[in-house]
């Protein structure tokens, strides 16, 4: 009876099959690597931070990734003037509105509300910066495999080049044909070989991982910590529980 | 209770005459004596008797990491110089500037979900053990009071981040009561404060988050307490132990609660705070049920995300909700959603008047409720699980989730209006006089 209660009770947890669309690319892990992170701050303040702002990060919060104070000021510091200051744009919403249709969001925690049934934020991430492809019917000539007819243009198509993209017809459960994205080709190449370029992304994608959640790997050490002070407590808690019940019968 | 009156005795110590000094004026060690020292619970509590002092510790956990967010969190809607709202904003200052800010956040994001777990969990054992029957009834009408206004603090709170999830499930929920006949629409005005979710929104609901609730639930577990330390517990076999007691007239099957179920519960204590740490430490959005993921993004009043979810421990009644689909009386469906939504939360309060079973504790009782309650539990499952998912959804992409909604909602009402008849005619095993183990 016990059993068959539990069972019971675990088996809609079985029956969760999620159905993802669009396929992502696992970002590689570089969560820890400062190395890696430094290049993709670097990335992030020459390329995003022009047009994204990421008003909830300090400049010098970038000393958890082994920057320091004078490098932040000689390398980093393009729109503030104190390593203090958040990283903030000049360009105003409501021009950005104008300009691309909509304000391109905030940057500081994109990596966490990107995260989906399909993949984590970063996958999503490492997706869309490596999606975009020629598209001559949007405003900017281009579009994206991970969020169509997005707004933004490919700010790294120097370090890409040009892809297009290759879409096949197929019919789906319904008898409709539908549009099915098969593959890129590289019809221009950029600054990069391929593989660099997938290898700058994913540096791109730890920053922003970090910048979403710096405290991120503070609280997995401190998880590790807790966990064991809390054994030793269970033991004591235990034994003494133990102690005073020997006489309960 | 084995309340006696004697006042305490000075060992004339500087600790002893203190003590003398302040029990002279407040009853301080007869409080002591009634609900911890000479309060005798039954010695056969086990794995389920936990979940009452871990709510009570969730509880503190709550209320000491809420005071110190209150410190920071600033209740704003207006946009900052960046463009974002000055609410969400704080929160992620809270997480990134003010120091430990970070952990006490998560703190309380987590302690609000282990707060439904364990009160789910504690209200399971409840209905296990027969623990609403005579003479606990008014614990059990407590307890649900307790479980409303839980939901009423949790549904305050989550506006309080002010992220995508936060505006736009306050939206839904406060829209519901728009379709209450003639009085909804201004009603829905009058919760709001404006036609939308919006600045004054956010400030009445952060007000009845930290203090109006708040002070409501302390006053109710309080009177919950005090309830269960009159009549005393009920005990896994639903035996009285008062039945049996020595000359002294304490129960033979007792054990005075200090030290005993303190030192057991703190066993309990430490074993959850690992669970709560691991989910703390290594996975504080709980895979966007604990966080959910769009709740990183800041309210924008004029962008609906494609698919709104409530957080996990309401979607069992949200599924009650949208399992409604027809008007009735000329009233829209919405609104019978509302009342059948609320009454699956009240006809808990019942409870203790439709269950006419001879037996309280599921040890003793027949095959219908142990058959019954089985499916129960399952059905309440899979409408917690359909209510995170659009109501398209349908398990392994064949089975439609609506109509399952839709089945389960109604056995869960008919599991409880038809108990008096099913619960008598169930075939129980006798209870034993003493307890068992």
């Amino acid at each position: 009876m016990k059993k068959t209660f539990l069972v019971l009770i675990f088996a809609p947890f079985l029956a969760f099959a999620s159905g993802g669309e669009l396929h992502l690319d696992k970002a590689p892990d570089r969560s820890g690597d400062d190395a890696a992170l430094q290049r993709g701050a670097k990335l992030f303040v020459n390329y995003c931070l022009n047009c994204h702002s990421a008003s909830y990060m300090r400049y010098n919060r970038l000393k958890d990734i082994g920057l320091t104070e004078q490098q932040i000021k000689d390398d980093l510091l393009y729109t503030a003037e104190k390593t203090g200051e958040l990283m903030r744009i000049s360009m105003q919403r409501d021009d950005a509105k104008v300009w691309f249709g909509a304000a391109p969001p905030d940057l500081t925690v994109i990596a966490r509300s990107r995260a989906s049934e399909n993949g984590t934020g970063p996958d999503w991430l490492y997706t869309y910066l490596r999606g975009f492809y020629r598209d001559q019917n949007r405003p900017t000539g281009w579009n994206n495999i991970a969020f169509e007819n997005v707004g933004m243009p490919h700010v790294l198509w120097e370090l890409q080049g040009e892809q297009v993209a290759h879409f096949a017809e197929k019919a789906d459960g319904h008898g409709n044909m539908v549009k099915h994205f098969e593959k890129f080709e590289l019809v221009k190449p950029g600054k990069l070989k391929p593989e660099e370029f997938d290898d700058a992304v994913a540096d791109l994608v730890a920053y922003l991982q970090y910048m979403g959640e710096p405290m991120a790997g503070t609280r997995k050490t401190l998880g590790m910590f807790v966990l064991a002070a809390l054994a030793v407590l269970f033991v004591l808690a235990y034994s003494l529980k133990r102690e005073f019940w020997k006489d309960i019968h | 209770m084995a309340s006696n009156v004697e006042k305490h005795k000075s060992d004339g110590t500087l600790v002893g005459n203190t003590l003398e000094w302040v029990d002279a004026r407040f009853p301080l060690m007869s409080l002591w004596r009634d609900h911890l020292s000479e309060y005798y619970a039954p010695k056969n509590f086990n794995f389920w008797y936990f979940f009452g002092s871990l709510a009570l510790l969730v509880l503190v956990n709550q209320i000491v990491t809420g005071i110190f967010l209150t410190m920071h969190f600033k209740p704003d809607a207006a946009l900052n110089a960046a463009g974002v709202p000055v609410a969400f904003a704080s929160v992620e200052y809270i997480m990134r500037d003010v120091p430990l800010g970070w952990i006490i956040r998560y703190m309380h994001s987590t302690g609000a979900s282990a707060f439904f777990i364990v009160v789910y969990l504690h209200m399971f054992r409840g209905l296990l053990y027969g623990s609403y029957r005579k003479p606990r009834e008014l614990i059990w009408v407590f307890g649900l009071l307790i479980f409303l206004c839980l939901m009423g603090e949790a549904f305050f709170g989550y506006l309080l981040p002010w992220g995508q999830m936060s505006f736009w499930g306050a939206q839904v929920i406060v829209n519901l009561f728009s379709a209450i006949p003639l009085i909804g629409p201004d009603l829905s005005l009058f919760i709001r404060g404006d036609y939308v979710v919006s600045d004054a929104t956010l400030n009445r609901f952060f007000s009845f988050h930290v203090i109006a609730i708040p002070l409501v639930l302390v006053g109710l577990v309080a009177a919950h307490i005090m309830a269960l330390h009159e009549v005393g517990s009920n005990n896994p076999d639903g035996v009285e132990i008062k039945k049996y007691k020595n000359d002294k007239g304490i129960p033979l099957d007792g054990i005075p609660f200090h030290p005993y179920y303190t030192v057991k519960d703190i066993v309990g204590v430490v074993v959850f705070l690992m669970v709560f740490t691991i989910v703390l430490c290594f996975m504080p959005e709980f895979g966007g049920y604990f966080l959910e993921y769009n709740n990183f993004i800041p309210a924008d009043p004029l962008k609906t995300p494609p698919h709104i979810a409530p957080v996990w421990y309401f979607t069992p009644y949200y599924s009650v909700l949208r399992a409604v689909t027809f008007p009735l009386f000329w009233i829209d469906a919405k609104f019978w959603g509302v009342v059948a939504m609320g009454a699956a939360v009240v006809i808990l309060g019942a409870l203790p008047w439709l269950d006419r079973s001879p037996a309280k504790s599921i040890r003793y009782r027949g095959p219908i409720f142990k058959t019954l309650l089985s499916i129960w539990v399952f059905g309440f499952v899979i409408l917690g699980i359909l209510g995170t998912k659009p109501p398209s959804y349908a398990f392994f992409g064949v089975i439609p989730g609506a109509p399952v909604a839709q089945i389960f909602s109604v056995y869960y009402f008919l599991f409880f209006i038809t108990m008096p008849w099913w619960s008598k005619i169930d075939k129980c095993k006798p209870e034993p006089e003493r307890v068992t183990g």
